[in-house]
């Protein structure tokens, strides 16, 4: 006789490759997941760009030596600095940045080779426009290391050891922002958890809701199929396309935007199913709520738009009052993105994200447990 | 007849909303015959035939289907069910052979590729095999559907309008499929609103607004409903009806072509209100034996709506 209690993977095989079949067919679809995460990756990637280059500068200088000479032209060559005047005076320097003629103004300040030789480590000096504090911080944040690499060559004979660290000067910000400005470094990571959120919910809330709507859904639960048979085969080939989707943006991270791999894989590959699972049992969890794929569709973006805001990928997790942290931290994103900047960017290992791990994982059992609670085994 | 009952359910009732939507239905269909389930749309059809197969919860009430307990035991009626859903429920965006491998799959079959082939064969569907399922007409829709609650050889057939939009060949075609199933001891139930398929059915259960009102072999059917028929012609039978309409002993009157068929329950009062029609309409009557439609026209004028 058939074997039809219990679990089966032959059942759950069938309704895999089914879906696969489906996917490929759907080619709207199909091109929504992998276009979807190019066009994220373009839109924050590139053309919402925190760390600007050529910001018109003047430069505010009171000497005119060979050290001071070099200085200006590494600032220059850094590509971040396009000087497009000078000026002799703080009030003149004051003026071009209030008119909007300067985004910078380096300041050398008299004697600055004299000191620097006798090692006196003299100050440069940099104002920055601080109405647009995020283009900024780039340029700001990369003016000492420019100016020490520039000053470098002279570094030599008598002047040797200038050439240790740290520099033989030192650099003057004056600016009105928060200095932790975002940039690709922190977005890309970060992206890779909203496309995730994105592309799971929404694909498997409408997956199965297309089931019930189309009536379908009643052709698989007249067979002996069980709940957790058909929402392991529904769930599995959208983990196949969110790997796809990880590998992407790693590879982008990577390529486009220069971002080294810093921590360790078996962390990130942990952290990052855990997180995919979440996000598929979220949409399934929306399925047995709504009742067609019009709602599932409203329902995910319903949840979608508090992760990209409370989850920290748009705004600064600490600076959240606590009862908006405390709904951020119910939302996988949130412990996604903690684990996966602490792994990209810091070298974070295993160990180290095990406390946003087992978050990711409690609320994957949340879901999963509601899920199945809430799946109708019958179609009333 | 002494078959075993393959279908025995006693009492099924579903409330949707404080709605009785099934109220105390009875149902007994013997192994190997072809059960017609007759009612208008809404009568509680589909609720009833998913109780049958486990898809759907009885409030109240019991039973078994194929010797299994339909409130405790759905697993095992599904795995020897073949339920063809009312609206075609299989995938539009797989062909027919891959459809087919779905279902297949999901019963765990063994032989999965010959009984498939057997399957599109002796449906004639092999030429089509490849054929995405939204593409086909309803006819070749509904073969497919019949197939692939066929593919794991049920015990019983449970079949919720399965003719429903499907051209006259087509569903001729189709019912002696189901003759040759049912004699090969296949158990039927067919859910239906058309007559002339009514009448290919054994026996009848005749259901209105979630109760039955009748459940019987198909011959015997006019006679329990015991109605009187007068066939009435004439040259404006327009005239003739508007006459007839509301008269005593005149229960309904149903055009049949040329033909009134005019009905009562009284044959008395039914004979007299003819009598007294006025000459200059020239109506001719003869009284005939009731049929199958007339029947069902009675029973649903008869029965209440519990909805209101």
């Amino acid at each position: 006789m058939r074997r039809n209690a219990g679990f089966s993977t032959a059942r759950v095989a069938a309704v895999f490759f089914k879906e696969l079949v489906q996917m490929r067919r759907d080619r709207l679809t199909f091109a929504i997941m992998i276009g979807m995460p190019v066009m994220q990756l373009i839109l924050f990637g590139y053309a919402i760009n925190t760390d600007p280059r050529h910001l018109p500068t003047i430069i505010e200088r009171r000497e005119d030596g060979p050290i001071t000479r070099s200085l200006i032209a590494g600032l220059e060559a850094s590509s971040y600095f396009d000087f497009v005047g000078a000026v002799d005076s703080a009030e003149a320097a004051d003026a071009a940045l209030k008119s909007g003629e300067a985004s910078f103004v380096i300041t050398i300040p008299e004697g600055f080779e004299e000191r620097l030789v006798r090692s006196e480590r003299p100050q440069l000096l940099i104002s920055a426009d601080a109405s647009d504090p995020v283009s900024a911080a780039g340029p700001v944040g990369a003016l000492s290391e420019i100016a020490a690499r520039a000053l470098r060559p002279h570094f030599e004979g008598a002047l040797a050891p200038l050439a240790a660290r740290p520099p033989p000067f030192e650099v003057i910000v004056h600016r009105l922002y928060n200095p932790t400005g975002k940039t690709a470094f922190n977005i890309v990571p970060g992206l890779l958890g909203v496309i995730l959120t994105m592309t799971m919910v929404m694909i498997t809330s409408i997956a199965l809701t297309r089931e019930t709507e189309r009536g379908t859904m009643e052709t698989l639960l007249s067979t002996p199929l069980q709940p957790i048979e058909i929402m392991i085969g529904k769930t599995t080939p959208y983990v196949l396309v969110g790997v796809f989707q990880t590998t992407l943006v790693l590879a982008a991270a990577a390529l486009l935007f220069g971002i080294p791999f810093r921590g360790s894989l078996i962390a990130f590959v942990t952290g990052t199913t855990v997180f995919i699972a979440a996000n598929l049992m979220l949409g399934y969890l929306i399925s047995t709520i709504v009742r067609t794929q019009m709602q599932a569709m409203q329902m995910t973006f319903f949840v979608f738009l508090p992760s990209l805001l409370l989850s920290g990928f748009m705004f600064p997790f600490a600076a959240m009052p606590s009862w908006a942290q405390t709904i951020g931290d119910m939302l996988p994103l949130t412990h996604f993105l903690r684990i996966v900047r602490a792994v990209i960017l810091k070298g974070a290992n295993l160990a180290e994200i095990g406390e946003d791990l087992m978050m990711l994982l409690v609320i994957l059992g949340v879901f999963t447990t509601a899920a199945l609670l809430r799946f109708r085994r019958t179609i009333d | 007849m002494t078959a075993p009952l393959v279908i025995d359910v006693e009492g099924l009732t579903k409330i949707y909303g404080g709605r009785r939507v099934v109220d105390d239905v009875t149902l007994k269909v013997p192994k190997g015959s072809i059960y017609g389930f007759i009612g208008p749309n809404g009568s509680g059809k589909t609720t009833t035939i998913r109780m049958v197969c486990g898809l759907l919860k009885p409030d109240h009430g019991r039973g078994t289907c194929l010797g299994y307990d339909v409130l405790r035991q759905s697993a095992q009626i599904k795995a020897r069910v073949g339920y063809m859903t009312q609206k075609f429920s299989l995938y539009a965006d797989l062909s027919i052979r891959e459809n087919l491998e779905v279902i297949a799959r999901l019963y765990q079959l063994d032989r999965r590729k010959a009984r498939i082939d057997d399957a599109l064969e002796y449906l004639g569907l092999a030429a089509r095999e490849k054929q995405l399922a939204g593409n086909l007409s309803g006819g070749w829709k509904q073969r497919l559907a019949l197939a692939a609650c066929m593919i794991h050889e049920p015990e019983l057939l449970l079949l919720d309008e399965p003719t429903a939009g499907v051209d006259p060949k087509a569903r001729r075609d189709f019912w002696d499929q189901i003759r040759r199933f049912a004699k090969s001891g296949v158990t039927t139930l067919v859910s239906t609103h058309y007559m002339d398929e009514a009448v290919q059915c054994d026996s009848i259960a005749f259901i209105s607004f979630g109760r039955k009102l009748i459940d019987a072999p198909t011959v015997d059917i006019p006679e329990q409903v015991g109605l009187a028929v007068q066939c009435v012609t004439g040259p404006d039978l327009a005239a003739i009806g508007d006459a007839l309409e509301g008269a005593r002993g005149v229960a309904f009157i149903a055009r049949f072509g040329a033909e009134l068929h005019v009905c009562g329950e009284a044959a008395g009062d039914l004979a007299s209100a003819i009598r007294s029609l006025p000459p200059a309409l020239q109506a001719r009557s003869t009284p005939i034996p009731a049929g199958l439609e007339e029947a069902f026209i009675h029973l649903m004028a008869g029965s209440t709506d519990n909805f209101e």
